[in-house]
């Protein structure tokens, strides 16, 4: 997907919020089922990573990832449809919230497994190193992934080999109801990256601009040949962990303080600082991406339910081990 | 005369020739070759890039293998010990297993894996834990108990583009076989083998197990008893077709398992003949399979935990009395 300018990214911003918000209300109306986990508050993440990518580069996900899919270019239609478990959804019905993907995206999928994601990084940017491709790969996880044994295997041999391949870590201060004092010991993500001889940075994950330029400069590290970076951004899940969490670990006041941050708002005062006629458009993208979600849920209502004698089918890639 | 060990390494060799997307990726498999010395040499003809050693990381050497695999490559991992793809089980069965289902990605990875006791090596190095796997949909596991069936197998596992756990058991890697100068020509899966024909009763069995099977069934054969030996070659998919129609000749089933009886794939398989073919039997199927206890070190302990030709013959001249 392709960024021509700031107003482009604030389009998409906005278009990843309402969606979210639709998830959330058509939930809690009973209108979708299973789980979701939604990203309000850490927009600018999915599009300054999007912004700073070149088309052909590859991008894993996390089960918080509809704003990932949508920042590369998701479809909303076909991700709601998704979420309602219709025939016209992206893995028709089988994926719901959270294993969405669009190889022509090069989206390749958001994934329930905390750091789940991790290895198929690794090995994507390991085709890109052995085919010479250019391609670089960002992977995206949580403050939670850090924890997990997959971190450091991947972190470990993604630097050993020089991978093409850039992590990306939203530090959203809750690894589900566990803030990070009571998860990390060293609650600096980026100073593992010492442990890896590799380079860390951390940014303010609300601000669209410091996200795009530290992972700008992230990929083009990693595309020149210096292999895996790590950026860690910080940010505030400002819903709960997953559509049942009713946040009774955290106080309202923090959460109306982090609301005070919220990245959409942020640059939106930006914007109109810098663009005198910024207003005018920010109401039109605002009205453009509240259209596009009702289509978008439209879009999905009145698809039709996958085939249930489907069930069993595409379990394996079609081309079977020749006789 | 070659041996199993020596017939995959040519089979590697072969398919790293044939395809330069195969590469092979684990634990010292470049300049060691291998703990138990399959790969050994490799490196010399294929380097680094394609004979790729790893930290000891199973789930990340996994995990790289399926993303690798997904972007076209056709990696074959070694998990040095089967009881180390414990490590690596979220990756092949939340991910792999998956891939194509959901993400409609193809997932060319092959997993070779030395399994099974009988070395003395303890409860840690000696398990046979294709049951981690049969129960999960998305995975086809080979289970060979010759040279030229891994060799086959392997050249269709390596050529497909559905992940594959492929057990290599560690007592038949010094077995020899005749193997003609050039390889077979690759196996489809889920085609079993009948190796020993006869009209008394029928052995299924796998890997390591169904080459003890065929050994018993040929002393039992000086005694008059007709075995007929199905030898799986692929647990997933399965050749149920074969084994029924091998069970309804004889009238009489034992299978044999070396792991644990408890939730081994042995009770899957008396559970599908008990639902299609109660009538054809003469007598009650009979599992014969390991204790549920972890495999001990001493020789004589492990000895007690797996089935040998001997416990094999004796269960099947039991069958055969009923």
């Amino acid at each position: 997907m392709t960024f021509h300018s700031d107003f482009d990214c604030y389009g998409r911003m906005v278009l990843i919020r309402r969606f979210e918000e639709a998830v959330e209300r058509l939930f809690s109306e009973g209108r979708i089922t299973g789980t979701a986990h939604v990203c309000i508050g850490q927009e600018a993440i999915a599009v300054g990573m999007a912004a700073a990518m070149q088309p052909n580069d590859a991008f894993t996900s996390t089960h918080r990832g509809h704003g990932h899919f949508l920042a590369m270019g998701g479809d909303p239609g076909r991700m709601m449809a998704e979420m309602f478990g219709k025939a016209t959804g992206y893995a028709y019905g089988r994926a719901g919230s959270q294993m969405m993907s669009d190889l022509s995206l090069g989206f390749y999928g958001a994934n329930g497994i905390t750091a789940g994601s991790m290895g198929l990084a690794c090995g994507l940017a390991l085709q890109a190193q052995y085919h010479n491709t250019g391609r670089v790969v960002v992977c995206t996880i949580g403050d939670g992934a850090s924890n997990e044994g997959m971190f450091h295997e991947s972190l470990n041999l993604a630097a050993l080999w020089h991978l093409p391949l850039v992590v990306v870590c939203e530090n959203n201060g809750y690894a589900m109801s566990t803030p990070l004092s009571v998860g990390l010991a060293n609650q600096s993500i980026a100073a593992r990256a010492a442990a890896y001889g590799i380079t860390g940075t951390a940014v303010d994950g609300n601000s669209l601009s410091a996200v795009r330029d530290a992972v700008s400069l992230a990929l083009t590290q990693a595309r020149s040949g210096k292999g895996l970076q790590l950026v860690e951004c910080h940010t505030y899940r400002l819903s709960g962990h997953s559509k049942g969490d009713k946040r009774e670990y955290r106080s309202p006041a923090e959460e109306a303080a982090a609301w005070e941050n919220e990245p959409l708002a942020r640059l939106a005062a930006e914007l109109e600082k810098q663009y005198p006629d910024a207003p005018g458009r920010i109401a039109q993208l605002n009205q453009q991406a509240a259209e596009t979600i009702a289509a978008a849920i439209e879009f999905a209502v009145s698809s039709p339910d996958p085939d249930p004698s489907t069930v069993c089918d595409d379990l394996f890639a079609p081309h079977l081990p020749t006789a | 005369m070659k041996t199993f060990t020596a017939t995959i390494r040519d089979t590697l060799a072969a398919e790293l020739r044939r395809d330069p997307n195969v590469f092979l990726i684990g634990e010292d498999i470049g300049a060691y070759g291998g703990a138990f010395g399959v790969t050994r040499g490799l490196i010399s003809e294929f380097g680094p890039n394609r004979i790729r050693d790893t930290p000891i990381s199973e789930q990340a050497l996994i995990g790289t293998a399926i993303g690798a695999a997904a972007a076209g490559l056709r990696p074959v991992a070694e998990i040095m010990f089967m009881d180390f793809i414990t490590l690596a089980v979220d990756q092949l069965t939340n991910l792999a297993a998956k891939l194509h289902y959901i993400y409609k990605l193809p997932c060319p990875i092959v997993v070779r894996t030395p399994a099974g006791g009988g070395r003395g090596y303890g409860a840690t190095h000696s398990q046979t834990l294709e049951r981690l796997f049969t129960g999960t949909p998305g995975l086809h596991i080979a289970a060979p108990s010759t040279a030229a069936d891994a060799s086959a197998l392997l050249q269709s596992a390596i050529r497909g583009a559905t992940p594959v756990i492929f057990i290599e058991h560690k007592l038949l890697y010094p077995l020899r076989w005749e193997i003609g100068l050039t390889l077979p020509p690759p196996l489809p899966f889920g085609h079993a083998n009948i190796t020993h024909s006869g009209n008394n009763v029928t052995v299924v069995a796998w890997s390591y197990m169904a080459h003890l099977a065929l050994t018993a069934a040929n002393q039992l054969a000086a005694e008059g008893i007709g075995v007929e030996v199905v030898d799986l070659r692929t647990l997933a998919p399965l050749d149920e077709e074969t084994i029924t129609a091998a069970v309804r000749k004889t009238g009489r089933l034992l299978i044999v398992e070396e792991g644990p009886k408890t939730g081994g794939f042995a009770g899957e398989i008396a559970a599908r003949i008990f639902e299609t073919s109660y009538d054809y039997l003469e007598a009650p199927l009979r599992r014969l399979a390991g204790p549920d206890t972890p495999v001990p070190a001493s020789r004589t302990l492990e000895a007690a935990c797996i089935p040998t030709v001997e416990t094999i013959a004796n269960a099947i001249r039991e069958l055969a009395s009923l």
